[in-house]
């Protein structure tokens, strides 16, 4: 930091000043266990991300299995799950617990904590100018309460009436009572308490990037010189700290109501022919509550895989971004329209069809900006001087596939519609595209582009490739169908499909998706072998810059200590798109505008 | 923290500074609230809907009318109000501490932060009277044609619609929500309370000790306050909405 800035009362100790030790010795445990250097967090946010990822995709193989093969024993799931695969053949009860902590596992452990804890930990000071995070205890802290939601998420899988099995979106009567069913006992309780350690995390994390990117940027970097993926990570925070809150208190409410016999959302239920006492609640309440958190959690999944594929197509297509301001400008409208839709998921509730009228204009309204992102991605790309790294094919896989399923979204934002498709294989189809795949996508992108500054070597390409083409190739051949099946009225959820005469002609096809899952499966941990492979055998990055790109953090050194620049932050002089311009390949953004210099 | 001068040209956007001229525990702490206010806005709205969806919602004048040592005595409201009244003039001596701290005046934020934690542990003391007497009373219930004794808790509530029973009018169970939202969102926000007294008695131990001289400012307090201050300010809400309305 410059001298005048410190004559700035506040920001003498607002900004992480020079005087911060960087040589001080640092031990096994402070520099790779409880380090408050944001770029180690990053990496421990990811490898606990990859770790889940691997655990919930396994899932997926494993119910797949049951899906595909609804007639066959496997023996050797026996050895591998104990009495939960008696003779080989998946228990349903367990088959909704898999089901279940897929879903949960994937979209919280892995694509909220995995995707934005990565990147925005990593990217968030280096792409803005600072030392660190605002605050790195708090910021190791999220980490750590991350940790422990792990710790107790994973726990439960082990308890003896299995983990929760009612849905990862944990609708009550089932969830609220334990006798509903085998899952609904401990192991809700632990995924209550689990999720409840996690939104300390989100919280913590989301408070630390929003003041951070206000607070710490350098001198120069006003906000709209900041890359898009500062804008998307900024946005996902605002999401995650004010939709979080509310699903603490859905599942407070229903830690209460399973636990101390109150009635927030439990009425006149009658189980095994002995009435509740319970009166006067109301399990759409519920629904309410989560899809407040549940619909802004589609973009805080969302918005960081888009803003770094827009990062990543400029710098690989040459070209700046196409309509910058529109892209922020779209991504601000995404994050305000993303609280006002959450009823499109209760349609077929018995919602009021004129409140529903309102809600589908809303919906159907998010088509606006994600139609300009689109648009954009797609002009940036135009007549550029396309390079085809890794990172680059992804970003391009996740445009695909953010149109591919976002059009789907338009038929089931339309509650006409949503009376047919509402829990059919079409929604399952819909938002694994739209937000799971494609969102992986993102990540894998950033993965694949920023591996080289995390660990200062590249990933093996060829293996890349093949990740690439069999991943992308291989999401659409699974869930492709799944639209096909959905429209034919075949719904999500079910045990077993070949006991119905309308859905046994699906047998096929269910067999084709889930030996396609098995393959995408493993060529997924062909991607983790080449990751951990790559972080002690791959090629040495050997110069700072390797992908010719203009944002700051590429100007620090191959391997940044903490503190991330050796000398003093460099100061900002320009957007960081200014590719192919004036005759230059790219101008960094610590470059002075030149006096005869052309205007972007 | 220290004042700043203003130049009248700042650019306060533009990177190197904070834009709000704020540190950044600040910016945090007035973050966290906005999402605490989510937290709190979430219990209260799903309270107003089953509220507003059962019939025979207890009377607050009747619920809340006792007081310490006053025996029998029909007070509505009068406790809540001296609850109240405790809370809000905590308030007054946080921000006595802060302007205090302002001016370097180690003695006076001593002395403020003391009297704001004296008034937070005398608010839960009430609270804990109120919950204790609520609990543990008495009142004559119809169920299934026998009188009964109860309490109000969290399945149980007395103070449902009023019917004849052998020449007397008797109440009936009343809606098991209400003990629920009661117990729950007052327990949540007193929870508050006690976070923000442990906060504030950190704080009070620190101005002792000389740390925030040796900062050179005392924005800590500042900080406590704000927290201490947007408690107060959910009381008013949870006031209105179960004691009010």
């Amino acid at each position: 930091m410059s001298s005048e800035a410190i004559s700035h009362g506040t920001q003498a100790h607002a900004m992480h000043d020079d005087h911060h030790d960087h040589h001080h010795h640092e031990t096994f445990i402070t520099k790779y266990v409880f380090s408050q250097d944001h770029k180690m967090i990053a990496k421990q946010f990811l490898v606990t991300g990859i770790i889940w990822a691997i655990i919930g995709g396994l899932f997926s193989v494993i119910f797949r299995l049951q899906l595909g093969y609804p007639e066959s024993t496997f023996p050797w799931l026996e050895d591998f799950l104990g009495h939960w695969a008696q003779g080989g053949k998946l228990k349903p009860e367990f088959y909704y617990a898999l089901v279940t902590m897929h879903g949960t596992i994937l979209v919280f452990f892995v694509l909220t904590a995995g995707l934005s804890g990565t990147f925005a930990n990593f990217l968030i000071p280096l792409q803005i100018g600072a030392r660190d995070m605002a605050s790195p205890l708090l910021n190791m802290l999220s980490y750590w309460f991350f940790f422990i939601a792990s710790i107790i998420m994973f726990a439960s899988l082990f308890v003896q009436t299995g983990p929760a099995s009612g849905g990862w979106t944990i609708y009550p009567p089932l969830s609220a009572l334990g006798e509903a069913s085998s899952g609904s006992k401990i192991g809700m309780d632990l995924w209550l308490v689990s999720m409840a350690m996690f939104i300390v995390s989100s919280l913590l994390g989301g408070l630390n990037y929003i003041t951070t990117i206000l607070n710490m940027r350098t001198k120069g970097m006003s906000m709209t010189r900041m890359p898009l993926t500062m804008w998307g990570l900024f946005f996902t925070a605002v999401l995650g700290v004010l939709s979080f809150p509310v699903l603490l208190s859905g599942a407070i409410l229903l830690l209460f109501d399973r636990n101390l016999g109150t009635s927030f959302y439990l009425s006149d239920i009658v189980v095994a022919g002995k009435i509740l006492p319970n009166e006067g609640g109301s399990a759409i309440l519920f629904q309410h509550l989560f899809w407040f958190l549940g619909h802004p959690e589609v973009y805080i999944i969302l918005l960081p895989a888009m803003s770094m594929a827009s990062e990543i197509l400029s710098v690989n297509s040459r070209k700046p971004i196409f309509g910058y301001m529109a892209m922020v400008g779209s991504i601000f409208a995404i994050t305000i329209l993303a609280f006002l839709v959450w009823a499109h998921h209760m349609f077929v509730t018995g919602l009021n069809p004129f409140l529903g009228s309102f809600f589908v204009l809303l919906t159907l309204l998010i088509a606006v900006p994600s139609a300009i992102k689109v648009f954009n991605w797609l002009t940036t790309l135009w007549r550029g001087n396309i390079r085809f790294t890794p990172g680059m094919m992804f970003a391009i896989g996740f445009v695909s596939l953010f149109i591919s399923g976002g059009l789907t979204g338009i038929f089931l934002g339309n509650s006409s519609l949503d009376i047919h498709l509402h829990d059919t294989y079409f929604v399952v189809a819909h938002f694994h595209i739209v937000m799971g795949v494609a969102s992986f996508f993102g990540m894998f992108a950033g993965v694949y582009h920023w591996f080289p500054k995390m660990f200062g070597r590249y990933l093996n390409n060829t293996l890349a490739y093949i990740h690439f083409w069999v991943t992308i190739i291989g999401a659409y051949l699974i869930f492709w169908p799944m639209h096909y099946e959905g429209f034919a009225g075949m719904p999500r959820r079910y045990y077993d499909y070949s006991n119905w005469e309308s859905f046994k002609m699906f047998g096929g096809l269910n067999e084709f998706i889930s030996f396609v899952a098995m393959i995408v499966f493993a060529v997924q941990l062909l991607f983790v072998f080449n990751f951990f492979y790559s972080i002690f055998k791959g090629r040495k990055v050997k110069s700072q810059n390797p992908w010719g790109s203009n944002t700051l953090e590429w100007t620090t050194p191959i391997n940044p200590g903490h503190g991330n620049w050796p000398g003093e932050i460099p100061e900002v002089h320009r957007w960081p798109y200014d590719y192919s311009k004036d005759g230059k390949d790219f101008i960094p953004q610590d470059v002075p505008v030149g006096e005869d210099e052309s205007k972007h | 923290m220290a004042t700043t001068t203003i130049q009248a040209e700042t650019k306060w956007w533009n990177g190197g500074r904070s834009p709000f001229n704020a540190s950044y525990g600040k910016v945090m702490m007035w973050y966290f609230l906005m999402s605490d206010a989510f937290t709190f806005g979430a219990f209260l709205i799903s309270y107003g809907t089953i509220r507003f969806s059962v019939n025979n919602w207890a009377d607050p004048n009747h619920v809340f009318n006792a007081f310490p040592f006053a025996g029998h005595a029909n007070l509505p409201l009068a406790f809540v109000s001296l609850m109240t009244f405790i809370l809000i003039f905590s308030s007054v001596t946080m921000v006595l501490a802060v302007h205090e701290g302002h001016h370097m005046n180690k003695k006076g934020v001593e002395k403020y932060m003391l009297l704001t934690i004296i008034g937070g542990i005398a608010f839960l003391g009430c609270q804990a009277w109120e919950w204790t007497h609520l609990i543990a009373g008495h009142h004559d219930v119809l169920v299934n044609g026998q009188i009964e004794h109860w309490g109000t808790t969290v399945t149980k509530n007395p103070w449902g619609s009023e019917v004849m029973h052998n020449g007397t009018m008797v109440a009936t169970p009343g809606p098991i929500a209400f003990g629920g939202y009661f117990f729950g969102i007052t327990g949540f926000h007193g929870f508050h309370v006690l976070s923000g007294v442990v906060i504030n008695i950190v704080m009070y131990i620190k101005t002792k000790l000389g740390h925030f001289d040796q900062r050179g400012h005392y924005e800590m307090i500042e900080k406590a306050g704000l927290y201490w201050h947007f408690v107060d300010l959910v009381w008013v809400f949870v006031f209105l909405c179960f004691y009010l309305i």
